[in-house]
């Protein structure tokens, strides 16, 4: 029996790991960009591109499974980068000004898990405020424009080739897998991984079953906004400037990464290993068309196409299901 | 009343089969219905009732057999084919759009219009001719179905079928939220259908009400006919008997338990939802019943004592720990422990698997530095699936998938592996099986031997009866009277339900 629901949770991933299969399949036979598209230095290039999408993706994933969403990841991201870049340009040694980037993020997390608890408001309302604030506090520090900050050590976190070699990825690369697999054992073994799976399925039952729902889920947005001050420093040293309107939009691409890796808009559902892959998905995409020498608009339309359809999949395999 | 075999056969079934993967729901049954003939459907959760009207309404295909409508052969290809052939359903969970008018729910999907817009004067007047007909014209066409109670859009729902010239209706648990009167009026709706010939299959597991509405019956087990018969020439013991299969000797088999110190201690309670303040005790090796109407305090009063919601006044002393202000975790942390009346909608995590379910109030036992043992977990999970004997496939199957009955005992195992020493149980038999609340009364008769005191909130007057030691009874908010089980009787709980004076 147990064989069974194992094999379930194999099928829920294979899905999405199929579809990763099938893009780099057909970009690797296309005779224009065949030679290049599979050779190490594109793939660690992909895998850095990834780096700031996938960070914002392990905190959004938590978000989705508890039931919620977070509107203002992408905000967050571009205020956490300016932080970053405005401590360092001030003088603060790099590590500091790191730290301050990421706590920020984690402020920003903070205050949206506040609000949605104290204000009984739906996390969608919440967050759209706060996306527009986070926003707004990013241009007003930046003074409307990019900080530029002397290079340091932080510039390296995302360098193609990293510099002591034997690295083989970038240091930032190396951040995302290491925080994804412990977001992932976080979820799946430990009692706050549980609280956030009971309160997306049923936030009725978990309060009743004595999970205290308010506090777990300030820290899931908490959480989630430290990822987004992670992937801002990410940002910062990928750019080497502070740009108050970098990331617009990316909310977007993060969530559809977790949609696209099973986790449910509803709630109770998703994973690490499925939002990665999907995160994995478009970078693929977009590194393929760029290659093809497609245009921007050709990319926007195919990730539209993928993004119904793995949630149609989802739907079909749910009602075989039931 | 007719003799059984009189009247023109409305609906025939013959060898009707039908399996779903390895598992036989139905197994060659053959069923009629005559016009105007009221058959009560009986049996165990499982036993194919759900099956064989969802194959009559066209919900479901059977695999083989044949079955006549009005002597016509009927196959419908999906339940709109069957509502258009006269075959209508009222379903357990209502299928109501909640912020649409009566008059919009009624006519959702076949609109009566002149280019697109709407003619609602015809059909106003309709549809008040047909409330008339169901002696419910107090129901206005402009009200929003969500301030409608229960019972008011379970007519709403007839109504529907009547509008749709319904002759066969399939009436699936149609009192298991009903108060006594609201069902003694659906009763009267009844027995006027049939005046005007048309038929009804009443699926209950209230087995008096059946025996009170119903002329006929047919017993599934385990997918078979195991017998139909007229009412009024079998007792309840012998419908019990076809059901179960065997003979029940005691349906509330008893742990001998003896009362004592108190545990629990309410002392003016009053939570935001309680129109009165509540004081009482339950003492260790007791069982407390609450009986009372719907709404008159007693599912309120358990939200209060376990912080569900949020009490104005008053205190919960626990063990000797008094508590102000309540909340689930720490009334849990105080070893309380509360089923709730809701099962699908605060109960159960549905998409969750039964492990998860089962041990979400307790996980310290698996727990090493916030880390969980997955596998110390599943197996505690499969012991209390084989202990309370849950149908399923194991611990990891969701509690989605699981029959009703099934998943009332998943809540109930979460409570007894919470391991509370006071129970609070709200409806814990509502919707299931004669065998599954046997088995719950023992359960419940086993707690309180162990020492634990136990609430029992029913609305059904014998389980209060036969499980009790002592029973109080709740009128508008206020606790009447409390006496042993023993000098209670079902008139005077009755009496004191409806009027606060026994």
């Amino acid at each position: 029996m147990k064989r069974k629901t194992k094999l379930q949770a194999f099928i829920n991933l294979l899905a999405p790991f199929l579809g990763l299969i099938l893009v780099i399949a057909i970009f690797s036979s296309m005779p224009d960009v065949q030679s290049r598209f599979l050779r190490i230095a594109n793939l660690k290039s992909v895998a850095t591109q990834s780096v700031i999408v996938a960070l914002g993706a392990l905190g959004m994933t938590l978000v989705i499974i508890g039931g919620g969403i977070d509107l203002s990841a992408a905000s967050n991201i571009a205020l956490s980068s300016v932080i970053t870049a405005y401590a360092i340009n001030a003088g603060l040694p790099p590590l500091l000004g790191i730290l301050l980037g990421v706590l920020t993020g984690g402020l920003i997390g903070f205050m949206n898990g506040v609000l949605i608890t104290e204000l009984r408001l739906v996390p969608f309302i919440i967050t759209l405020g706060m996306m527009g604030i986070a926003r707004g506090l990013a241009k007003w520090i930046a003074n409307n424009q990019k900080i530029d900050a002397p290079l340091s050590w932080v510039n390296d976190l995302m360098a193609k080739s990293p510099r002591p070699s034997w690295l083989l990825l970038a240091p930032g690369v190396w951040l995302m897998i290491v925080f994804a697999v412990a977001m992932a054992v976080l979820l799946r073994y430990t009692v706050f991984g549980r609280h956030v799976f009971a309160i997306g399925s049923n936030e009725a039952t978990a309060r009743l079953c004595g999970v205290r729902t308010k506090r777990a889920k300030v820290i899931i947005y908490a959480l989630s906004g430290l990822f987004c001050g992670l992937s801002g420093v990410m940002e910062f040293s990928r750019l080497t400037v502070g740009d108050p309107t970098v990331a617009v939009g990316l909310e977007l691409d993060i969530i559809a990464a977790v949609v696209i890796g099973g986790g449910s808009l509803i709630g109770g559902e998703g994973s690490i290993l499925g939002s990665m892959i999907g995160v994995f998905i478009m970078a693929f995409l977009r590194n393929g068309c760029t290659m093809m020498g497609w245009p921007n608009y050709i990319q926007e339309i195919i990730i539209g196409v993928i993004i119904v359809a793995a949630v149609s999949l989802d739907q079909i395999r749910h009602r075989r299901a039931a | 009343m007719t003799s059984f075999n009189a009247g023109r056969l409305a609906l025939e079934m013959r060898r009707v089969t039908k399996h779903f993967g390895a598992t036989c729901a139905l197994d060659d049954v053959d069923f009629s219905l005559r016009k105007g003939e009221i058959q009560a459907l009986l049996g165990e959760n499982g036993a194919g009732k759900s099956t064989l009207v969802k194959i009559i309404s066209g919900a479901l295909k059977s695999d083989r057999g044949e079955m006549t409508l009005d002597g016509r052969p009927y196959h419908p290809s999906d339940p709109l084919a069957g509502r258009q052939s006269g075959v209508s359903m009222i379903y357990q969970e209502l299928n109501l759009a909640p912020h649409l008018t009566v008059e919009e729910n009624i006519m959702l999907g076949r609109e009566v219009h002149a280019g697109g817009f709407l003619k609602r004067r015809e059909v106003r007047k309709k549809i008040r001719d047909t409330l008339e007909f169901l002696h419910h014209p107090e129901i206005g066409c402009d009200v929003p179905v969500r301030q409608l109670s229960l019972g008011a859009r379970q007519i709403v729902e007839i109504s529907r079928a009547i509008m749709d010239k319904a002759r066969i209706l399939v009436m699936d648990e149609p009192t298991s939220s009903l108060t006594k009167e609201d069902t003694e009026r659906l009763f009267q709706v009844i027995r006027k259908l049939k005046t005007e010939g048309v038929s009804i299959i009443y699926i209950s597991h209230f087995l008096e009400e059946v025996q009170d509405v119903a002329e006929t019956y047919t017993v599934l087990r385990d997918g078979r006919n195991v017998g139909t018969g007229s009412m009024a020439e079998t007792t309840l013991e012998e419908i019990i008997q076809l059901m179960i299969g065997k003979k029940i000797t005691d349906l509330f088999p008893r742990v001998d338990h003896e009362r004592g110190e108190a545990i629990l201690s309410v002392k003016d309670l009053k939570g935001v939802q309680m129109s009165e303040p509540v004081s009482f005790d339950l003492h260790r090796g007791e069982i407390l019943g609450l009986a009372g109407l719907i709404g008159s305090g007693r599912t309120e009063t358990l939200r209060a004592i376990f912080g569900l919601d949020a009490a104005e006044g008053g205190l919960v002393d626990v063990g000797g720990v008094k508590v102000l202000k309540g909340r689930p975790w720490l009334m849990i942390e105080n070893s309380l422990g509360l089923l709730s009346e809701d099962r699908q909608g605060e109960g159960l995590a549905l998409s969750r698997s039964l492990a998860d379910n089962i041990t979400l109030s307790r996980f310290s036992p698996y727990k090493k530095f916030g880390f969980l043992s997955v596998k110390k977990r599943t197996q505690a999970a499969a012991q209390w699936i084989n202990a309370l004997k849950i149908k399923a496939q194991g611990p990891y199957q969701t509690v989605a998938s699981l029959s009703g009955g099934n998943q009332q005992k998943a809540a109930l195992a979460r409570l007894l592996h919470q391991d509370a020493d006071v129970l609070l149980l709200d409806e814990p038999t509502r919707g299931i099986d004669v065998m599954s609340k046997s088995q719950i009364y023992e359960w419940m008769s086993r707690l309180a031997a162990a020492g634990k005191g136990i609430l029992f909130v029913s609305s059904y007057f014998p389980e209060l009866l036969g499980v009790c030691d002592r029973i109080a009874v709740f009128f508008r908010g206020q606790i009447v009277d409390v006496r042993a089980a023993g000098d209670w009787r079902d008139e005077s709980l009755m009496a004191a339900s409806t009027t606060g004076k026994a």
